[in-house]
């Protein structure tokens, strides 16, 4: 059985799954978010190479471009020109864990609204409540 | 900027039956372009153009920067080529192709070649009339990227394929992307293998191109609405709108340019946008290709 060593690295765990609907750029983000979080990635690692990682995922080119871009946007990671993009060094990693673990409930939130047949507005009317719990004394009035 | 791979102007081609109308196409090195169509289209005449086998009637047509078809002979050195009609001597073993591609091409690069035999799972000992279709076309592409040229054109290289040998392709193609002076055009009715390795994207269909961009940009752009409809609430007709399907109160609309503007413009109307979805590449294609018809027989 020929063994494929050249895909055989740390990026290369990234995974792109077609039945997932999320465009591939988030797919990317999360993953390498989850990575910096897990401290997998530490501040100052390296990134592959957008080539190398498009290559490695098989994906395009442009997409992981995208996905670093908003990486770098976020202060997950920063670019040097010429050098490569680096983990940032300031990275909040608590936080980062706690954002991921906030959209895991919100997209279970919005599953659940979904099921109950709420609208976007609705659900979003209903996390305002939960949030600011005395500015929703009038809710009542407008669902009803 | 370097010069680009593919450079296509105002590129027509007439037949009896069909005709290729301003085809305008753009690829830059280092970069994956998929090229979509139903059957017909005219994919295939358009590759064929960039090869110089069928000539524009008018146009620019320019391949790593040479005038095609006047340059062809130099441009051709550096371009790999695959198609379906391309046949390989049913009694000859692969090795003997092997032995004979490089024979005539200086750059042909033996252990790339060994190590794609590996790959693909390819006897090079083996005549070619016994070899599946898969291996056929494993084969085939084998003998192109073994010459390692910086442009490579493919008609419809999956078709057919099942899923083991799809994916051995698209990995063959997305390495050869690890050098970024190289570039591939690759066609397919299959857009799911767009959709995963392509930069740019290029719809064509009836001759024309209907649509073409950097493939982030595109999957952004669409966006199908559902919406609840109360009685006697009419819908406003957006520019961004490219089909309304509506059964009782649910409706879906589709939407070719999606701004949070869109979904405001229903609300005001006294509609409730239940949900904006994102399309996949094979949705947004249909609905491409049946709102250019529409608009084309109106």
């Amino acid at each position: 059985m020929p063994v494929y060593t050249v895909h055989n690295n740390m990026h290369s765990d990234l995974t792109i799954s077609h039945a997932d609907r999320r465009p591939m750029y988030l797919q990317i983000i999360e993953q390498i978010r989850h990575r910096v979080a897990i401290g997998d990635w530490k501040p100052g690692h390296e990134l592959p190479s957008i080539r190398a990682l498009a290559v490695a995922t098989r994906v395009s080119v442009i997409t992981v471009k995208r996905a670093y871009l908003e990486l770098e946007r976020d202060r997950v990671i920063v670019t040097r020109q010429g050098k490569g993009s680096f983990v940032a060094e300031n990275v909040d990693l608590g936080l980062q864990l706690k954002h991921e673990e906030l959209s895991q409930h919100l997209t279970a939130a919005a599953e659940i609204g979904k099921h109950l047949g709420l609208t976007t507005d609705q659900l979003v009317e209903r996390l305002r409540e939960t949030a600011e719990p005395s500015a929703g004394e009038h809710g009542d009035e407008e669902v009803a | 900027m370097s010069e680009l791979a593919i450079q296509m102007a105002g590129v027509e081609k007439a037949y009896r039956y069909f005709s290729l109308r301003d085809i305008r196409l753009e690829l830059e090195p280092g970069q994956i372009l998929g090229f979509v169509g139903p059957n017909g289209a005219g994919k295939s005449t358009t590759i064929r153009i960039l090869m110089a086998l069928v000539h524009q009637d008018d146009g620019d047509v320019r391949v790593l920067g040479r005038s095609m078809p006047r340059e062809q002979a130099i441009a051709k050195r550096d371009i790999g080529y695959m198609s379906e009609d391309m046949r390989l001597y049913g009694g000859a073993t692969l090795a003997w192709h092997m032995k004979f591609v490089a024979s005539v091409h200086p750059h042909w690069d033996h252990d790339y070649a060994q190590t794609l035999l590996r790959r693909f799972s390819l006897r090079a000992e083996q005549p070619i009339k016994v070899l599946s279709h898969g291996e056929r076309t494993k084969a085939t592409l084998l003998l192109v990227l073994a010459r390692r040229p910086r442009l490579l054109l493919l008609d419809e290289p999956t078709t057919g394929l099942d899923p083991v040998a799809r994916y051995e392709i698209l990995r063959e193609l997305t390495d050869v992307m690890s050098d970024d002076r190289r570039s591939i055009l690759f066609s397919s009715q299959n857009t799911q293998d767009v959709e995963q390795i392509s930069d740019q994207i290029t719809f064509l269909d009836r001759g024309r191109i209907i649509e073409s961009s950097d493939k982030e940009t595109f999957v952004e752009r669409w966006r199908r609405l559902q919406l609840d409809v109360p009685p006697g609430v009419a819908l406003p007709s957006l520019p961004e709108v490219t089909e309304i399907s509506a059964s009782g109160r649910l409706a879906t609309a589709t939407i070719n340019a999606y701004t949070d503007e869109v979904a405001a413009a229903f609300t005001r109307a006294g509609a409730t946008v239940r949900e904006v979805q994102r399309m996949s590449l094979e949705e947004i294609f249909v609905a491409n290709v049946m709102s250019s018809r529409k608009e084309a027989s109106a």
